[in-house]
């Protein structure tokens, strides 16, 4: 089938602004979004600029708006785009090039909640045990590939880039439900600050944004609960 | 403009045996890591079913098993002593990956769950035994997570989005740095170092069907090659049995591990017929080549070039907690239920048992008998060392990038401390600058997409699970002529920032430059073993072939030599499951 590509462009050294770009790709009705792009890349302008790299929804590279709505351009298919695909780069993000973004900023915030398993004291021997149910507790949020299709999604991180965002807010939450970590309360010392986690209005943008299917609101909540019932 | 570092350690590339490289060497040397994704984008992330180690946690077992089962898969090709190294090391490594954080899934008393995979067996091949710790179907994410959390703990220092271009050795033949291209401003970079460990991964994109990611491309052996470091065992590239039919995705070894069939056109469980025993657990390489004769029967699926995996029968339950990546994948490329309907699958491309050759240390040869290039080590699926031999089984990629990696980045730190600088070579960015000018100068005839899915089609025919004489030479004088046009494209994108347009053109060469030594390689190799398979030399011939191919190219000519395997406990024996 025959699609049109509708493509905001922007290239650093030779445009003042951004610009829509027009394609017409011959696709598979089950050929990705990311196969169409690479079809203009390839074979229409080489000048065309995306991340990706392992093309089925693992790796987060190529998060990116598609018919106004954020997704991994490897996991929508063409037979769900309609007659006009429309692509453009995540919102609120300083733009480098085409649908590439500065993601250090993205990655500056997921720092902030110290995404790394804090526990000074080792099992004399093995692993730490750790029950099934405690293990389960936080298995949502271990699915979490940092491809920023939630935060970038979200309305109160439009409205005020300082807000830590929601990618962060799931990573904090990876740790603090893991009854192997001890420093949940650092965590949520920093997501009670003014651009934390009561930011989230929980608009839901986040989880119908996010390739992984992790229930993000709800992970959010579970943090402000957290908060409420004791952290400080 | 040119910008320069100085280093103790450089690592390339940031998977699972890069970050783990720079954990320790960081503990030793002032370590940087390069890589041109971001870290968590490695491929070590894709990886789905599990990490073998002999923790005995649900039944018996034994490293020494282990080491039996990864020689016999190898079809005797591994050296014996590294896989003892790797299979004993396991252990530890996974209780050290614990302790980082990983999580595991949990037995019903806490400790890691573990699940039977293609090969493992217990008390040396009597039947499969539960050694593959997982955590879902998504333990690579969780090793590259959690080695990345920690890399942020203890500050590494990352260039993200920076393109490897050129390996430095001093006059001497040290390695002393390398060059890379910084992406986002194109500007060239020198990092001198003392010790260079590459950990770059692998290259499936040689192959028109492979579950590879984009970025899979090479760059490491092709560089290392073009500086006259042999390449080893090129000839032995794994096809995984379960890609998804026409994209190449993988379906995790698991679903088989969970209890999950093959079946033909006539729902046939052909597997029984090629492995009596362990059926559809059997090697990789021994279940591609099932699949491919069964299409070559008309056994596929509705006369079609795949067969169909089923796991309805395992139950909803095991399907979306224990597969869950595996049946998303189903259901949003193919609009498939894997509980209620097999799924399509045909062999992919998946990875390389050859590359750079190492010592159990990392340390890089430079020939085949074994004297190393000083400061310079290579881990992972980059590398060599042998012990994943002719077929590497399933979960062993995840245990040579930790086992490796960790031995790589102690040795590196060492190295560092009892070494001074070397001196960098009279040219260093020069040629990597003049390379860029030229592409971006040329008005060619040639197209890099083109040129690309050529490769890879004449690969598929040709290079892929089986051989001839014939087609290997159709392959390697056609990617020589693919070569030259190579040097004749055209750069669409002239810009300096983001110019993705000019790397997949220098990607493209590297491609090109592995798939001439794998051809060569596979041609000259006359007999089958493992995942190298010859229609006219049916047989594994110990007597001429029990040997490591190292193939290098100098002034345009390839050469090859061969080193012996390492035999320690384990005679080769005539290989059935």
């Amino acid at each position: 089938m025959r699609i049109k590509m509708r493509i905001r462009r922007f290239n650093p050294e030779t445009d003042s602004s951004p610009w829509w770009g027009e394609y017409w790709v011959d696709v598979e009705a089950t050929d990705r979004v990311l196969d169409a792009l690479h079809q203009v890349k390839w074979y229409q302008d080489g000048t065309l600029t995306l991340r990706r790299s392992c093309a089925h929804g693992i790796c987060g590279s190529d998060a990116m708006v598609i018919n106004g709505r954020n997704a991994l351009a490897c996991k929508v298919l063409m037979q769900d785009v309609g007659d006009v695909c429309q692509v453009e780069a995540l919102r609120s993000m300083p733009l480098i090039k085409d649908l590439v973004v500065d993601m250090e900023p993205f990655f500056a915030k997921y720092r902030a909640v110290l995404p790394y398993l804090i526990n000074e004291e080792l099992p004399a021997a093995g692993e730490r045990r750790q029950s099934q149910e405690a293990r389960a507790r936080f298995d949502d949020t271990t699915k979490c590939i940092l491809c920023a299709a939630c935060t970038t999604s979200c309305p109160s991180f439009w409205a005020n880039e300082d807000y830590i965002g929601p990618a962060a807010i799931v990573q904090a939450h990876r740790f603090i439900f893991d009854d192997r970590d001890t420093a949940a309360d650092l965590r949520l010392r920093a997501l009670n600050d003014v651009d934390g986690v009561w930011r989230c209005r929980t608009v839901f943008n986040c989880v119908q944004a996010c390739p992984r299917e992790i229930d993000v609101t709800r992970a959010i909540g579970e943090v402000k609960l957290a908060l409420m019932n004791g952290g400080d | 403009m040119i910008h320069t570092h100085k280093f103790e350690t450089v690592v390339v590339g940031a998977g699972g045996a890069g970050l783990m490289a720079a954990l320790y060497a960081g503990q030793g040397s002032d370590t940087a890591v390069l890589t041109k994704l971001y870290p968590t984008r490695s491929h070590t992330g894709t990886a789905q079913g599990g990490i073998g180690a002999a923790l005995g946690n649900l039944e018996e077992d034994r490293a020494e098993w282990h080491t039996f089962d990864t020689i016999k898969g190898s079809d005797y090709l591994a050296d014996q002593d590294a896989v003892d190294i790797m299979c004993q090391e396991a252990i530890d490594v996974i209780y050290e990956l614990e302790h980082m954080g990983l999580p595991f899934d949990r037995t019903p008393d806490g400790k890691i769950a573990q699940r039977p995979f293609g090969g493992h067996t217990s008390n040396f091949g009597e039947k499969p035994v539960r050694r593959a710790c997982h955590a879902a179907d998504r333990t690579g994410h969780m090793i590259l997570q959690t080695l990345y959390q920690q890399c942020i703990a203890r500050a590494v220092r990352f260039f993200d989005e920076f393109h490897l271009l050129d390996l430095l050795l001093s006059a001497d033949g040290q390695a002393c740095g390398v060059v890379a291209y910084e992406i986002d401003s194109g500007d060239l970079h020198v990092f001198h170092a003392k010790a260079l460990i590459f950990a770059t991964g692998g290259f499936g994109r040689l192959w028109e069907i492979t579950s590879n990611a984009h970025s899979l491309t090479g760059d490491g052996p092709a560089i290392a090659l073009h500086k006259g470091i042999p390449l080893e065992d090129m000839e032995f590239f794994q096809f995984h049995p379960t890609g998804i039919y026409k994209m190449g995705i993988l379906i995790t070894e698991g679903v088989r591990g969970e209890g999950g069939i093959l079946r033909n056109r006539d729902g046939e469980r052909f597997m029984e017929r090629y492995a009596p025993n362990l059926k559809d657990l059997a090697s990789r390489d021994v279940v591609s080549r099932a699949i491919y004769l069964e299409i070559r029967n008309n056994k596929g699926i509705d006369g079609g070039r795949y067969v169909h995996l089923d796991a309805t029968h395992l139950g909803r339950n095991v399907v979306e907690t224990k597969l869950a990546d595996s049946a998303e994948f189903c259901k949003t490329y193919l609009g498939i239920d894997p509980a209620l309907e097999p799924m399509p699958v045909q062999p992919t491309a998946h990875y390389a048992m050859g590359g750079i050759p190492t010592n159990v240390d990392g340390e890089v040869q430079r020939n085949a008998q074994g004297a190393i290039v000083p400061g310079f080590y290579a881990a992972g699926e980059v590398a060599c060392v042998s012990v994943h031999g002719a077929n590497r089984l399933g979960t062993n990629s995840l245990v040579d990038l930790v086992v490796f990696g960790k031995r790589a980045g102690k040795v590196a730190a060492t190295y560092c401390q009892q070494n001074d600088w070397a001196e960098l070579p009279a040219e260093t960015w020069e040629p990597a600058q003049a390379m860029l000018d030229t592409m971006l100068r040329h008005a060619g005839n040639y197209n890099v997409a083109d040129l690309r899915a050529e490769m890879q089609s004449l690969m598929m025919d040709h290079v892929g699970v089986f051989r001839t004489e014939e087609g290997i030479q159709i392959a390697l004088t056609r990617v020589r002529e693919l070569q030259e046009c190579a040097q004749d494209i055209t750069v669409m994108d002239k810009g300096k920032r983001f110019n993705t347009d000019i790397l997949e053109a220098i990607e493209l060469r590297n491609l090109l430059d592995l798939a001439e030594i794998t051809a060569a390689s596979a041609l000259a190799r006359q007999e089958s073993r493992g995942a190298h398979s010859r229609e006219d030399y049916k047989a594994r011939d110990d007597e001429n072939w029990l040997a490591h191919t190292y193939a290098s190219k100098m002034d345009g000519q390839i050469s090859l030599d061969y080193a012996p395997v390492t035999i320690t406990n384990h005679h080769p024996k005539e290989r059935t499951y």
